[in-house]
């Protein structure tokens, strides 16, 4: 699991992470898939969470949409943290917000992504509405995700240089409109 | 004889397409082989803001993402806010936000079903609903002072207490709004040219709704049975008594059925909901993120200091750290809000998940196929929220 393993456990020491300690259902199931090191503890409020690996993500995400016990059929969001001032090692953290129609149940997903290498697997092959979720991320935070059939800007021109939702984006903009070409 | 696919652009400056949507459709004589949806153009920029506001002040943003419905957004968010910070709001405070929640549903199903009618050409049905429509915003304007721009909830309650005549003013608006409704019916329901222009156009199957994350009445004229109302019910709605409507074929004949059912169920919630509308107080009992009664700053130092850390800058609720989801279901579906925490006063991230947005990466899908006149249709079936989409 690597760093954001022993992050999510020095937070935990210091009291402000998860406030379940003890896994839940999900978590428990998807350690009996995938072994007991596969997923960290989240600290979603109110629902259970993970911090999964990037490198299995897709047959992971699989998983959790094919097993009958988990069956989350619903992607409801797509989204991405920079935590670029929040004490982390690794910068982005995409996040999945699922549901499942079956168990009624939610569930959410954070997998770290570094700065020097942000890439992730795109899960538009699992759900097809991760679509333009992703589109969305990469336009904000310039987060790559592999195999998606159509990853272009959605919100900014195509030209746009920089990703406004970055930390170190600013408020008030750094003069681009200068650099529009008309 | 060889033919070539022509290229067109629809809207920005489309009637049809309600704030600045545009779309590149690819067309094999009359019939759309393809659309490319281009977003973007409004760059309001809600999420970014939102990292350099107050939790309170993020409120004022959440009426601008959706023009027809903004008590929902209101709601919603500052249920996030609410379940991140443990806070319990009043049973008062609970009802009044049910029946607006609900009233504004009213005021979108009938705007939405009012524009999709003009878009194919019933022009009297668009004005009978914007009639009703102008008394459900007068209604909003007694108890929040404004039409558009509500801002009405505070974290963990209300900006004030609805006004006197509230309970009536709402059974009032509800009537005039079944009333509508019905003449709506009556016009466009048994319609043969209504129906020959919906029936069968943009079918969404239930597992494409599913697969694809659609929510709301979309959703549920596919068929699949789901609102977070009964779901996972929030503000107490598992106490009302009302039902979901589901559609059978996923057309937009499916959808406006479902609207106009939704119409009466909500009209129903919001007879029940100021029926018992419980008295006490609509703010939370917490000093720490609650603004104190008015009359109490006046009077005791207490509340005058809490009242300056609620509000002055650099001040304001501080949930404890950590991230939370939360989903409301708003008319279009659901309408769900993340927020970062990292302890301080402004929320480290926060992200609005859109019911316009993810219904509307459906329509490439829906409109393929299809004749160019059905773009219409289906747009107006799928109530896209320019502010929403555009982000």
């Amino acid at each position: 699991m690597g760093s954001a393993m022993e992050n999510q456990e020095e937070r935990e020491t210091e009291g402000v992470g998860s406030p379940e300690s003890e896994p839940g259902a999900v978590t428990k199931r998807i350690r009996a898939r995938f072994g007991d090191a596969s997923v960290g503890t989240g600290n979603a409020v109110g629902c259970e969470s993970v911090i999964a690996e990037r490198d299995a993500l897709l047959p992971f995400m699989t998983f959790l949409r094919d097993d009958p016990e988990l069956s989350f059929d619903y992607l409801v969001d797509v989204t991405a943290v920079d935590r670029l001032r929040l004490d982390e090692e690794i910068r982005f953290a995409v996040v999945y917000q699922l549901y499942s129609y079956k168990h009624n149940r939610r569930f959410s997903v954070s997998v770290p992504v570094p700065e020097a290498d942000s890439r992730i697997g795109s899960v538009v092959s699992v759900w097809p509405g991760a679509n333009w979720l992703e589109r969305e991320v990469y336009d904000m935070y310039g987060i790559v995700f592999e195999g998606h059939p159509d990853l272009r800007r959605i919100l900014m021109p195509d030209d746009f240089g920089s990703y406004p939702l970055r930390k170190d984006y600013p408020l008030h903009g750094k003069g681009e409109r200068d650099n529009f070409v008309f | 004889m060889p033919t070539e696919h022509m290229i067109l652009n629809f809207g920005p400056q489309h009637p049809a397409t309600h704030g600045t949507l545009h779309m590149v459709l690819e067309l094999d004589g009359e019939k759309v082989a393809g659309a490319t949806p281009h977003l973007g153009y409004l760059h309001t920029g809600f999420e970014k803001l939102g990292e350099y506001r107050s939790y309170n002040q993020f409120v004022t943003l959440t009426d601008r993402m959706n023009y027809l419905s903004p008590l929902c957004n209101n709601i919603g968010y500052t249920h996030a806010v609410e379940k991140l910070m443990d806070i319990e709001i009043t049973p008062r405070c609970r009802n009044v936000r049910v029946a607006l929640a609900e009233l504004s549903r009213l005021a979108d199903h009938l705007l939405c079903i009012g524009t999709a009618a003009l878009d194919i050409g019933a022009f009297t049905a668009f004005l009978y609903g914007f009639r009703a429509r102008e008394v459900l915003y007068d209604l909003f304007e007694a108890v929040c002072g404004t039409r558009l721009t509500t801002s009405y909830t505070r974290v963990g309650g209300l900006l004030r207490d609805v006004p006197e005549n509230f309970a009536e003013m709402a059974r009032e608006s509800v009537e005039e709004t079944l009333r509508a409704t019905s003449e709506i019916d009556r016009l466009l329901t048994h319609n043969r040219i209504w129906r020959d222009r919906t029936e069968g156009v943009g079918v969404l199957s239930a597992e494409d709704a599913v697969a694809w994350g659609a929510t709301g009445p979309v959703l549920r004229a596919s068929g699949v049975d789901w609102d977070i109302r009964k779901n996972e019910p929030y503000l107490g709605y598992e106490a009302y008594d009302f039902d979901i409507p589901i559609g059978r074929n996923g057309d937009v004949y499916d959808r406006y059925l479902v609207r106009m059912e939704e119409i009466r169920q909500s009209a129903k919630i919001v007879r029940q909901a100021v029926a018992d509308l419980p008295s006490g107080p609509v703010n939370a009992d917490e000093e720490h993120a609650v603004l104190p009664e008015k009359s109490e700053v006046y009077e005791s130092m207490e509340s005058l200091i809490y009242h300056f850390k609620m509000t002055m800058e650099g001040h304001g609720p501080t949930p404890p750290v950590g991230e939370v989801y939360a989903a409301t279901e708003a008319p279009n579906g659901e309408l769900g809000f993340f927020i970062v925490s990292d302890g301080s006063r402004e929320p480290y991230r926060i992200r609005v998940r859109p019911p316009s947005f993810v219904n509307f990466s459906l329509f490439p899908m829906l409109i393929r196929g299809h004749m160019l006149s059905d773009v219409v249709a289906i747009l107006g079936s799928l109530n896209v929220i320019a502010g929403e989409l555009d982000r």
